[in-house]
């Protein structure tokens, strides 16, 4: 016998995500939560949070886009950019719980006041073409949350930093943005709009002079002369600070790199967002970022798994046929055509049931094959993405009837990601 | 039927499922549409279980009754690359701005330059007339940027007319506007009739209308069955365990005492959902838009749920069927 005809091999059976010795570990410093967008990792990142403070961790949640009952049951409503205490999160263990909403205008204008002196940070922040790029070109968010997660690890107040990430259109947009705001702001380009101004008299770069000036008139044919003016008074403005930017978005590339640092992947049991966390283990592997593990949400499960879609729905059959030889006694006799189909067993044909009993059943069977067909489908997709990824850990959290409201449900969803899941 | 249906929805809720099925339902009696993609996420090649689609119009469906999908994926650096070329034939210009940075800046770093450049694509293709001087798309629908965005995606024109204040990305601009500001043009909102979208729909449409920008339809999406009436779900909260385990016993069931319970709680969750569904409906319906329902595909979306769904649509938007 070869080893082809040998018995199949069972699937890949991945390892709980130990999420409790993650939260408690001294050494975690900060863990990250990524994953596509409408996968719960806001409430996840709370969730872990709430966790971690109330097992005796000082912790602070940076959130970026919190749906707003969440965002209520934290007590952070106002976005002041500034982390605050969360009411209601237990103390016993000596832990505190703080949350904060990202305002990415406001951290990008106290960076700007950090580093310049004040008459410069005026004309920087009432610059037309700095307002726009701070109140949100693409990326922004990505590079302020980064920059937020870098000044609060600065700080050192919070032994733990639970973040949550932005919802880019693409979920590794946070990676590559500080990276290609940094590139930009202290890239060739600047350098190259500035330039005129600053080689202008020198004769041996006539050549480069003409070359850049048919540049700039490219660029402002194209986008309007005002606009580029407007850019190279703001690159003027920021012209001490690019260095900063570099060295920034290079600082907290490392930080997000350094051992303290785990990231989780958030995905729900569908096929695009396990496309998408599938795609972000891969990339984050070849960053060097250490993947901590894989939450997987809104997971289906049954008290009764044991009986079958098949055999619900041939049973919901049968009751269907009941009906349909009522007695008209009130009563009806089980033994209809389904009955007596070869699938399915043909009943104590004595048997009486009331037909409200037999229509109320047939719905709970029917319900009951609804849930298992999404069991099993959400099983497939799951072990789609663990038999590619064997390594990745997983923590599993029951879908719930509704959205987060308050810290109890939180607690509830922390309890449930440290509790190592039961394969259904 | 407006010419540019744009198809904007929380994350997670599905859109470019939904905008490709519109583009299919749209795709009737020999009709042709294009849908576009802005994000650059291949999602729309993905669904159609084709390869990764290049920055040009291909061919990706075949609709009933002879219609055609096209599709494109619409790059940003290659849509700025061949406006420098119509406007300045900038062969080696552009290439020397590319090696400066100048494209990374202007698709990537310039505020809206890259979203000028992708509503501009959609915009012109609406716009396409053949030789006989017939629209070469009757219809192009967009999968546009979630919710949270697309107000600030489809109005960026207004703000960039503003920044260059001349040039040819100020006229532009300014004529993209005038198209997704006309009735030709309609924005979807698609959500599932959960609490979270459903809150950020509401708030999409409130902002939509503040910029003046043409709402179309609220799409709910993944809309389960109904498999419990509700007197049953009340019922089953009631005290009727017996009644259910001799039902169970006399369809066949083996062991109905120890399904009773879990069966019971189950109904128990439905009936909660049916009830935070009701809500959700009647918080939609407060919107006062157009709210079309669309299926929960059992079997996951694939080609086969797709054209299901773009029936379901064409029934819906009263597309004659082909």
């Amino acid at each position: 016998m070869t080893a082809a005809e040998a018995a199949p091999e069972p699937a890949a059976v991945p390892h709980a995500l130990e999420v409790d010795p993650l939260l408690d570990d001294p050494a975690t410093r900060i863990v990250v939560c990524c994953g596509a967008g409408g996968v719960g990792k806001t409430t996840t990142a709370a969730a872990l949070g709430l966790r971690a403070a109330e097992r005796g961790r000082k912790v602070v949640v940076l959130t970026i886009d919190p749906a707003r009952r969440l965002a209520q049951s934290m007590g952070i409503e106002e976005l002041d950019n500034t982390p605050r205490r969360v009411p209601g999160a237990g103390t016993d263990a000596g832990g505190e719980l703080h949350a904060m909403m990202l305002d990415m205008k406001r951290t990008f204008d106290e960076i700007v006041e950090a580093h310049a002196d004040p008459e410069r940070a005026r004309a920087i922040l009432a610059n037309p073409f700095y307002q726009s790029l701070s109140a949100g070109f693409a990326g922004t968010q990505e590079y302020m949350a980064m920059e937020k997660l870098g000044q609060l690890r600065a700080r050192d107040e919070w032994d733990l930093i639970v973040v949550d990430t932005p919802p880019s259109r693409s979920a590794l947009d946070f990676l590559d943005a500080p990276k290609r705001l940094g590139s930009f702001l202290d890239g060739r380009l600047i350098r190259a709009l500035m330039a005129p101004a600053k080689v202008g008299g020198r004769a041996g770069m006539k050549f480069l002079n003409v070359g850049m000036s048919m540049m700039t008139g490219t660029l402002g044919k194209l986008l309007g002369g005002q606009l580029l003016r407007d850019v190279q008074t703001f690159v003027a403005a920021m012209d001490t600070m690019f260095g900063g930017f570099r060295t920034r978005a290079d600082a907290t590339y490392r930080l997000l790199q350094a051992p303290g640092t785990a990231f989780l992947v958030v995905a729900a049991p569908e096929r695009d967002a396990l496309r998408e966390a599938a795609y972000f283990v891969e990339r984050l592997a070849a960053e060097d970022m250490p993947l901590e593990g894989l939450v997987l949400n809104r997971v289906h499960g049954s008290a009764a798994t044991g009986l079958s879609a098949e055999r619900a729905l041939a049973a919901a059959e049968n009751l269907d046929g009941a009906r349909m030889v009522d007695q008209g006694d009130g009563q009806t006799r089980v033994g209809g055509p389904a009955a007596t189909s070869p699938e399915a067993p043909a009943p104590e044909p004595t048997t009486e049931v009331p037909p409200a009993d037999a229509e109320l059943t047939a719905g709970l069977l029917r319900l009951h094959a609804e849930r298992m067909q999404v069991l099993a489908r959400e099983r497939r997709t799951r072990d789609r993405f663990t038999e590619l990824h064997p390594d990745v850990p997983l923590a599993e959290v029951p879908a719930l009837a509704a959205d987060v409201h308050d810290l109890t449900t939180l607690r509830a969803i922390g309890a449930h990601l440290a509790t190592p899941r039961q394969d259904r | 039927m407006s010419r540019l249906q744009v198809v904007s929805g929380k994350g997670g809720t599905g859109k470019t499922t939904v905008a490709a099925a519109l583009a299919l339902a749209l795709a009737t009696e020999g009709r042709r549409t294009l849908l576009v993609e802005v994000e650059g996420r291949q999602g729309i090649a993905q669904l159609f279980e084709t390869e990764a689609l290049p920055y040009e119009e291909r061919k990706i469906a075949v609709a009933p009754g002879g219609g055609e999908v096209y599709a494109l994926a619409i790059d940003a650096e290659r849509a700025l690359l061949d406006y420098l070329q119509m406007f300045y034939k900038l062969g080696a210009a552009g290439r020397a701005l590319k090696k400066l940075g100048a494209i990374d800046f202007a698709t990537t770093i310039a505020p809206g330059v890259r979203d000028v450049l992708l509503t501009g694509k959609a915009c012109e293709a609406v716009r396409r007339k053949d030789g006989a001087g017939r629209f070469v798309y009757d219809h192009v629908v967009m999968d546009a940027p979630p919710t949270g965005r697309v107000t600030r995606f489809l109005n960026v024109n207004d703000e960039v007319a503003g920044l260059a204040r001349m040039g040819p990305v100020h006229h532009q601009a300014q004529s993209v506007m005038r198209v997704i500001k006309s009735p030709e043009t309609a924005v979807h909102l698609v959500t599932l009739l959960e609490e979270m979208p459903v809150q950020e729909t509401a708030d999409g449409v409130a902002e939509l209308r503040a910029a003046g920008l043409p709402v179309g339809d609220v799409l709910v999406n993944m809309v389960r069955p109904r498999l419990l009436d509700e007197d049953a779900v009340r019922a089953a909260a009631g005290d009727r365990r017996a009644g259910v385990a001799r039902a169970l016993a006399a369809a066949g069931v083996s062991g109905p005492e120890r399904l009773v319970d879990p069966l019971l709680a189950q109904a128990a969750e439905h009936a909660r959902r049916v009830e935070l569904e009701r809500e959700q409906r009647e918080a939609l319906a407060k919107l006062r838009t157009p709210v079309r329902e669309l299926p929960l595909l059992g079997g996951g979306v694939d080609l086969a749920g797709l054209y299901h769904l773009a029936r379901t649509l064409r029934r819906d938007l009263g597309v004659s069927d082909a």
